[in-house]
């Protein structure tokens, strides 16, 4: 897609250590954004395997009597758990940390972010929340039993260590908003000469979106986190009904943050299909205006929507009104993105290949996410569904069925570029198989079991549920399973996968014209920008 | 690794202003709490203003408004290349950031003398609309006031690097970012102000 200048002499790639450190210290150090995008990689995948074994326990808990093995206390603190690595660790940061710092500079045509050493220190405060949410569990009175979600007034009364979760909580803020700083001033600085906003990818628009949310959202959850403390520490009284402050102004500011929370996570999900969709259907994306400006509004319209997580909580039925509205029209540009990816398959040359397969897993998952997600906007039926497995069923398609496949996705996708190795297609289809069965299994599962009216963070249930209970945990094992397979088969590759071409899937965005894995400085020369993103030779007549 | 030699002023600068709206939207967030809670409890608001004494809060708002101006004249003294004065002034600026704080560390101690402050006995005999008063009032002022000291920090830095020329005439970006977070400490001391010691 550009003019970019032969390569006599090539430069060593960016996993080659050419300063005066090796090794791991010259990781520790790096301020190269491709350096800290992986290490991101392996940090999240750690952790997301861990939230997935403390998952894989609790359903394995609902199936039978293993409940002499677990106590009601350990439950709760497993969910607690569970939701806060899911959430803070893996799924907030996933998409933008590993992929927005990898491939931002590049497919702006940048050598790197705008600010490099802020970047890196992104990366300990990220590592330092983490390690202090890992001690959390171990120090104090044990692990916090509150669900990731904090409500006062009982996370201001229970005695599990809440006050250390909660501050680690707050350094992960810290870091998702200079990532965000970051992200913002790369792209109105670096971009490469004749690169206009309409010919970014739209991968960085996706990451634009997300960066402002970060910005405008997180310093709520912070101050909100910090109130939680102090309450804890000095009895300041603003959530306190004892001392005249009000609960419910603890959800707003919590929501106020953690429903656009959602928005950081599914964005660049979004962005990520759509860099995936052209490539593989060998034409230009549908309607680049409409998805470059649906995540514009879905970052405008996700802000105002906190509230339909409250409907049950005591609002007016004024608010109510005014949040279901609010919060039906924030489908709209969801759905626009998902009509543009079906309409860029419609009549394209389609190549089937993983990265499309995990793209259309997604489009498929995030759909049902969806939609279900506008039933409970609705009122009547939120009264009815509310806090019961239907609303996990319903998170957990959009999470991770949404967020999860589009990172799995993206992974398939750029992995050849980042690490100049190829992986099995064969095992990476192998293991889809069991994921997609298993993952329907478990949370469509667990969407029956809510309508029928099981509640949510239970420690045991009915007789009547049981049957759903066995179908979501066998779900489970095929899950894992499926998982397994697909880490190991990267994980394989990784070691002893055979060498990535520059340009395995016939890409034609800025990644594609460099080396894989990419040198050092991404770029010989600077490339000079001339058309849009997704400028096929073979539909150009 | 090497380092990317790279300079952008503007993008340090706009870089600065999105931290800005960071902190903004952070006591944003304790805005809409005291807003809420004023809406609740009107009457208890203002018997809790009547504690404060709104001399030394104001005294307070000039010294800090002064502080501002010696930052900005920091600035021009750099760009007129008179390293001394500028030293000068950002030292007049450590100096007012300084009475501020004492000014304020009396207040609070007095409050806590009076046995205003949280979990005290006195207070818990109070009315709940003033107690979440005292409760904002130390959170609030309480924030401001580690602002203050980072802010106090950053210009102490920047006296340093003006004193060893790393920031000098045609290199002062660094100092322009230092005296925008000093003005937005002081500008979120101006609606502290009103709210708190105007509440009566």
């Amino acid at each position: 897609m550009t003019t970019h200048a032969a390569t006599a002499q090539p430069q060593p790639s960016y996993l080659v250590d050419t300063g005066s450190r090796k090794g791991l210290m010259a990781w520790l150090t790096t301020t190269d954004h491709k350096r800290i995008g992986v290490l991101y990689l392996y940090s999240m995948i750690a952790f997301f395997l861990v939230g997935m074994g403390i998952g894989f326990v609790m359903r394995l808990v609902q199936l039978t009597s293993f409940q002499h093995l677990i106590t009601a206390q350990t439950y709760n603190a497993l969910f607690t758990v569970h939701g806060v690595i899911m959430i803070f660790l893996f799924v907030i940061p996933g998409l933008p940390a590993i992929f927005g710092n990898f491939f931002l500079p590049i497919l702006i045509g940048a050598k790197d972010v705008a600010f490099p050493r802020l970047n890196l220190a992104s990366w300990y405060f990220f590592m330092a929340g983490a390690i202090l949410a890992v001690l959390s569990l171990f120090t104090g009175g044990g692990a916090p039993d509150t669900g990731w979600s904090f409500y006062a007034p009982f996370s201001l009364k229970t005695g599990t260590n809440v006050s250390l979760a909660v501050f680690a909580a707050f350094i992960l803020g810290f870091s998702s908003m200079l990532t965000g700083i970051n992200f913002i001033t790369t792209i109105h600085r670096l971009r490469a000469p004749g690169m206009k906003w309409f010919r970014m990818p739209l991968m960085c628009w996706a990451l634009y979106s997300t960066s402002w949310i970060q910005l405008l959202a997180t310093p709520i959850v912070a101050i909100t986190l910090v109130l939680v403390i102090l309450e804890r520490f000095f009895g300041i009284g603003i959530f306190d009904p004892a001392k005249g402050g009000d609960p419910l102004l603890y959800q707003h500011l919590f929501w106020i943050y953690s429903h656009p929370a959602v928005y950081i996570m599914i964005l660049p999900a979004m962005g990520a299909i759509t860099e995936i969709i052209p490539t593989f259907a060998k034409r230009t994306i549908f309607g680049y205006g409409a998805i470059a400006f649906s995540s514009m509004a879905i970052a405008g319209v996700g802000s105002l929507v906190w509230a339909h997580h409250m409907f049950t909580s005591g609002m007016s039925s004024v608010a109510n009104m005014v949040f279901s509205l609010l919060t039906m029209i924030v489908a709209v540009p969801s759905a626009i993105k998902v009509f543009n990816w079906v309409a860029t398959l419609y009549k394209g040359s389609i190549d089937f290949q993983p990265p499309l397969l995990f793209a259309l897993t997604f489009i498929f998952l995030f759909a049902i996410g969806g939609l279900t997600g506008v039933m409970q906007g609705a009122l009547a039926i939120n009264v009815h569904i509310h806090d019961t497995y239907f609303i996990v069923g319903h998170f957990h398609y959009v999470m991770f069925g949404g967020t999860g496949m589009g990172l799995f996705a993206a992974l398939l996708y750029w992995f050849p570029k980042m690490f100049g190795k190829m992986y099995s297609k064969k095992a990476i289809y192998a293991s889809w198989f069991p994921m997609f069965i298993g993952f329907n299994m478990l949370y469509f599962g667990m969407l029956i079991l809510g309508m029928m009216g099981m509640p949510r963070r239970y420690y045991v249930h009915l007789p009547q549920f049981h049957t759903m209970h066995v179908v979501a945990t066998v779900g489970s094992w095929f899950l894992v399973l499926g998982l397994l397979m697909f880490f190991g088969a990267l994980l394989y590759a990784l070691f002893k996968g055979g060498k990535a071409e520059d340009n395995p899937w016939g890409g034609v965005t800025l990644e594609w014209t460099i080396p894989s894995p990419p040198p050092l400085e991404n770029f010989e020369t600077i490339p000079t920008i001339t058309h849009g993103p997704y400028h096929f030779e073979q539909e150009s007549k | 690794m090497s380092e990317h030699v790279h300079r952008d002023d503007f993008g340090a600068r706009l870089g600065m202003w999105l931290f800005l709206v960071t902190e903004i939207v952070l006591f944003g967030g304790l805005f809409i709490g005291y807003s809420y809670m004023r809406y609740k409890y009107p009457i208890e608001f203002h018997h809790g203003g009547m504690e404060l004494n709104a001399t030394l809060g104001v005294i307070n708002t000039l010294v800090l408004l002064t502080s501002s101006l010696t930052v900005v004249l920091a600035i021009v003294a750099i760009q007129r290349a008179e390293k001394k004065r500028a030293m000068a002034f950002l030292g007049t600026t450590l100096g007012l950031g300084l009475t501020f704080l004492v000014i304020k560390s009396f207040e609070w101690a007095a409050k806590f003398h009076h046995g205003l402050y949280p979990n005290a006995p006195h207070l818990a005999t109070l009315p709940p609309g003033e107690q979440v008063f005292f409760g904002l009032y130390f959170t609030m002022t309480g924030l401001h006031g580690l602002h203050v000291i980072a802010g106090l920090s950053v210009l102490g830095v920047m006296l340093w690097w003006v004193a060893t020329d790393r920031i000098r005439q045609d290199r002062y970006v660094h100092l322009e970012n230092g005296g925008l977070y000093w003005h937005l400490v002081d500008v979120i001391w101006i609606f502290l102000l009103p709210l708190f010691y105007l509440a009566a």
